[in-house]
């Protein structure tokens, strides 16, 4: 399966002209300059595909799933065909001990040289025994691994920030591989899932420039973190002009109004599901008429109900009540020391006589 | 010799109650009643601010009756009020305020900043930071009747006089008059044409009236200095006249303070609602005038403006007599921006003019620049007033300005221009 | 913590113990101030019209003849920022939504970019009226620690979510953290500093209604 790229495509029956314009689309989403297309598609028709190492850890299989199911035949179906995927236990034929050796191989062969990219949060808790491959913990698997691999890639929120496994009370001490892993470039790409093209994009700007691209102060790529859901909206001329959606069944709901007071996270979750959509553009959750739930953010499972406003208390309010009575307390005894203390004043007053002007 | 700095403290604790907590809790240092305070606005020196005349109140206030002040207060983190500071505000409190109450029409919030003046003082006077001119006065009134030391022979001799000049009698001590006629010592001994004005009224209107040997003086001194209990003294004298002659009404004089002392604050001071009405001359005159009684023979042409004592109008409530009766007596009344309640003070109430120091004297001929103002902007050459003490403080700054303007007390205008 | 914490905490337990501190500051002030008790007015009322405490309430509102003249950046700025932040408070529509879920009550919203241009406008009044403190000589005589303190304290929330809206200097998520937090403060803040008027500012005027309305007087 060696040799270059652009080879293996044209035996699939893709032309350069279309591989080109894919490589402009994905330059132009990463908001690099037009010319970055061309020399992307130099770099990758001549690249030699990487050996890449996919580790699951605690996960759903959703990241996994959403990658491999990107619209098949679409280019982004082809780009698998870019690396070389010397380990993905869910997808490769091996199994068991072949498995693990397969892994072990590409490790020593590329050392230095590979991808690694993870997906699922690692459990710290009980020494790592919550999730283990081949007996062997996965916060141990990611440090070995780690070790060799030219850069990390965290694909989905429990991979880049915990996900729902960190979720309160986070039963597994569930961490995410930047919380593990020092030392090596990591980018992340959240989301539950995150959007395939956005993966297939930093693998080509991997291996066009043979960097990975800009980030965010999470670790994102910003080109597609850059902006908020809620910035690119096509319901935010509802939010602008106050017209929202009160249930999910109600008039607003039908004409499509913004679904803030139902709970969307839009307006604080970074992610590019607005402009790229998802299942091949077809829509996306706002679209269908739910709000976002803000799966790419750290931590999103614990930010109050997905169907509060952002401005509504997160929590009922508890102690509120419990100070109310207390400050009412508080007032009632102020008050009575205040009238004793008042009394005892008026009691003791010495009527003024003309002698009590002078000093 | 027993005033202290405790005993000033005790009587602010005594005094403090609801309102001034809410008014001091509302308080946003906005500055406005600055600008409705003439001692403000004619020097426009900022510690004249209203409001803050009263910072050491609301400092006794604070660490007496809010939670936090008293925390504040046992750990030693409050600034108490001392007796230096209290001597420092003597100025604030008597010499640049004369309790006429512009400043409550204007705060924003709300506060009825002249409430708190009143109060205050209360605690200035036990406290022993008076000037020595309201003490004086307030212990002429006490101990001989009057603020001016005014005995009733000398009186007496007064109502000789214009019992002479009028033709007329002017009953004394009669039992079931309708009316207890008060005056103020500065009537009888500046202004006794008031006294025959009022007499000749009487008669014309064939309504039954008395003065009280034991009770003519209306001045209330004890209100100025800010002692309750001397003020009571003081009002008593009137109430058990009253009282003892049977009267249906006590006839107040011109005299701004002294119809506050009776009218508002009388009933307060003794502690029971009068049986009788306190009725102010002007009052009496309006309600003439509205019968048809008050008819005049002729109108003074002149131009004229009418200055509205503080606490007879503003503060005291006889807000639509005035304007009808000048109406009534002058043909070119000429109404001014400020006036009714909006006018601006004298400058000597609120025992202010009894303050005699220099820089008392020199602060008040500043403020006096207002009214000089008011009358330059009417173009007028006359100004009508009915207030004895307004008078004075008013002739002064005439005095002081070089001013020819005339001043006019409305009463005796009407009794002058009164159809025989 | 991250933002999204940081915005959680804000919205979940800071919420609460800023509102809590709020009632708990709220009540025990009113009660501390209003049951200091008062003296009967013995003397016999003058009944006249307009003379009351809840027509002062009222009346209290419109400057007095002659003031507006007197001090016009006072009232005009004290104007276009009250109703400023009352436009933006009541009338924002995550706002009104946090009313609903924290009362009940609802009413429909203003667009965000009337709300966006009121906070300027306030913001720009504001700014005018600390320049006005810093400038007269009355105002900067008066004022104290606090007086700086509350107005930082009100402008903060304003700025801060103008900014959020905006997109300015920090991320919106951290912002909306930022401008809850400083609302937070505000409400903290408000029941024991001269904020307290929003509330007090009712028996004020009340009170100097009615004692000088037992006079006769509409003050």
């Amino acid at each position: 399966m060696q040799g270059p790229l652009i080879d293996t495509l044209a035996r699939r029956g893709v032309t350069r002209r279309t591989f080109l314009k894919y490589c402009a689309t994905l330059a132009s989403m990463m908001a690099l300059p037009p010319t970055a297309g061309r020399a992307m598609a130099e770099a990758m028709s001549a690249a030699r595909r990487p050996s890449v190492i996919w580790l699951p850890f605690q996960e759903c299989t959703g990241c996994t799933e959403s990658i491999t199911r990107s619209h098949s035949p679409t280019i982004e179906g082809m780009i698998f065909d870019m690396i070389s995927l010397d380990y993905q236990e869910t997808l490769m034929a091996a199994a068991g001990h072949q498995a693990e050796e397969a892994l072990h191989t590409a490790m020593k062969d590329n050392a230095g040289k590979y991808l690694l990219i993870v997906d699922g949060s690692i459990p710290l808790g009980q020494d790592g025994a919550y999730s283990c491959i081949g007996g062997r913990s996965n916060v141990d698997i990611l440090k070995e691994a780690a070790q060799g691999a030219a850069a990390v890639i965290a694909v989905g929120s429990c991979a880049s920030f915990g996900g729902i496994p960190k979720a309160n009370p986070n039963p597994t001490g569930a961490v995410s591989v930047s919380d593990l892993v020092k030392d090596k470039p990591i980018v992340n790409i959240p989301g539950c899932p995150p959007i395939p093209v956005v993966m297939t994009g930093v693998l080509a700007h991997y291996l066009t420039f043979g960097s990975l691209p800009e980030l965010d102060d999470k670790g994102r790529p910003k080109s597609f973190y850059g902006d908020t859901i809620h910035d690119r909206c096509y319901r935010r001329p509802f939010y602008d002009q106050g017209k929202f959606a009160k249930t999910f069944d109600d008039e607003g709901a039908r004409q499509g109004w913004c679904l803030f007071e139902l709970g969307c996270k839009g307006p604080v979750t970074h992610n590019a599901c607005a402009t790229v959509k998802w299942n091949g553009g077809t829509s996306w959750p706002v679209e269908s008429g739910h709000g976002c739930l803000g799966c790419s953010e750290p931590d999103f499972w614990d930010g109050g109900s997905f169907y509060k406003a952002l401005s509504a208390p997160a929590d009922p309010l508890k102690f509120a009540a419990v100070a109310a009575v207390v400050g009412a307390g508080a007032g009632v005894a102020v008050s009575v020391a205040n009238r004793v203390k008042k009394s005892a004043a008026k009691a003791t007053h010495e009527t003024t006589t003309l002698a009590d002007l002078e000093k | 010799m027993s005033a202290s700095l405790e005993k000033g403290i005790h009587a602010l604790k005594e005094v403090i109650d609801a309102p001034i907590a809410s008014y001091f809790e509302s308080c946003v240092h906005c500055g406005l009643c600055a600008e409705a305070c003439l001692f403000y606005t004619e020097t426009g020196d900022p510690k004249y601010t209203p409001i803050h005349k009263l910072e050491p109140l609301r400092r006794v206030y604070e660490q007496e009756y809010t939670l936090l002040g008293r925390l504040k207060k046992v750990v030693g983190l409050s600034k108490l009020v001392t007796d230096a500071e209290l001597d420092q505000w003597q100025e604030l409190v008597y010499d640049s305020c004369t309790m006429c109450g512009r400043c409550s029409l204007v705060c924003p919030v709300g506060n009825d900043i002249v409430y708190m003046v009143r109060k205050f003082r209360e605690g200035m006077a036990v406290s022993g930071h008076v000037p020595d001119g309201i003490r004086s006065a307030t212990k002429r009134t006490v101990e001989l009747g009057g603020p001016m030391g005014l005995k009733w022979p000398a009186v007496a001799n007064v109502l000789k006089h214009v019992q002479e000049n009028t033709g007329l009698t002017v009953p004394v001590d009669q039992e079931g008059a309708e009316y207890l006629v008060l005056l103020s010592s500065m009537e009888i001994v500046n202004y006794p044409e008031y006294i025959e004005a009022i007499a000749k009224i009487f008669h014309k209107a064939g309504i039954s009236f008395t003065l009280a040997s034991d009770a003519y003086e209306a001045t209330n001194a004890g209100i100025q200095i800010g002692s309750s209990d001397l003020a009571k003294v003081i009002v008593s004298r009137i109430v058990d006249a009253a009282e003892k002659l049977k009267v249906k009404n006590v006839l107040s004089p011109e005299c701004g303070h002294a119809y506050m002392a009776i009218r508002w604050e009388g009933p307060n001071l003794v502690g029971r609602p009068f049986g009788f009405k306190v009725v102010h001359v002007l009052e009496l005159l309006d309600e003439l005038r509205q019968k048809g009684v008050l008819k005049m023979k002729d109108k003074l042409k002149d131009p004229l403006i009418l200055h509205d004592p503080c606490q007879i109008v503003r503060r005291g409530g006889v807000l639509q007599a005035p304007e009808p009766l000048i109406q009534q007596v002058a043909e070119n009344y000429i109404p001014i921006a400020d006036k009714q309640k909006l006018n601006w003070c004298c400058g000597g109430g609120g025992g202010a003019s009894a303050i005699h120091t220099e820089e008392a004297e020199a602060l008040r001929a500043k403020a006096f620049r207002i009214k000089k103002r008011q009358i330059e902007e009417a173009g007028v050459d006359t100004m009508v007033t009915f207030c004895a003490n307004c008078r004075i403080t008013i002739e002064e700054g005439f005095d002081h300005y070089e001013m020819n303007t005339k001043l006019l007390g409305l009463t005796e205008l009407l009794a002058e221009h009164l159809e025989a | 913590m991250n933002e999204l914490q940081f915005l959680t905490w804000t919205r979940g337990p800071g919420l609460d113990i800023a509102v809590g501190i709020f009632l708990l500051g709220v009540l025990w002030r009113l009660i501390e101030i209003y049951t200091l008790g008062r003296k009967k007015d013995l003397a016999a009322p003058r009944h006249t019209a307009g003379a009351s405490g809840l027509h002062t309430v009222f009346r209290r509102s419109l400057p007095p003849p002659g003031m507006l003249k007197r001090s016009p950046v006072s009232y005009i700025g004290g104007y276009i920022f009250h109703i400023g932040l009352a436009i933006i408070v009541f009338l924002g529509a995550p706002h009104i939504l946090l009313i609903k879920n924290l009362v009940g009550l609802s009413w429909p919203a203003l667009p965000s970019q009337f709300i966006g241009l009121a906070a300027v406008v306030t913001m720009a009044a504001m700014v005018v009226m600390l320049a006005d403190r810093i400038n007269k000589p009355v105002k900067r005589f008066l004022s104290t620690f606090e007086d700086w303190f509350t107005w930082a304290v009100t402008f903060l929330p304003v700025l801060t979510g103008w900014m959020a809206t905006q997109h300015l200097l920090l991320p919106y998520t951290q912002m909306l953290a930022l401008h809850i937090l400083s609302a937070e403060i505000l409400l903290v803040v408000l029941p024991f500093s001269k904020l307290f008027h929003g509330f007090t500012l009712f028996g004020s005027r009340w009170y100097n209604g009615r004692v000088n309305g037992h006079k006769g007087v509409p003050v």
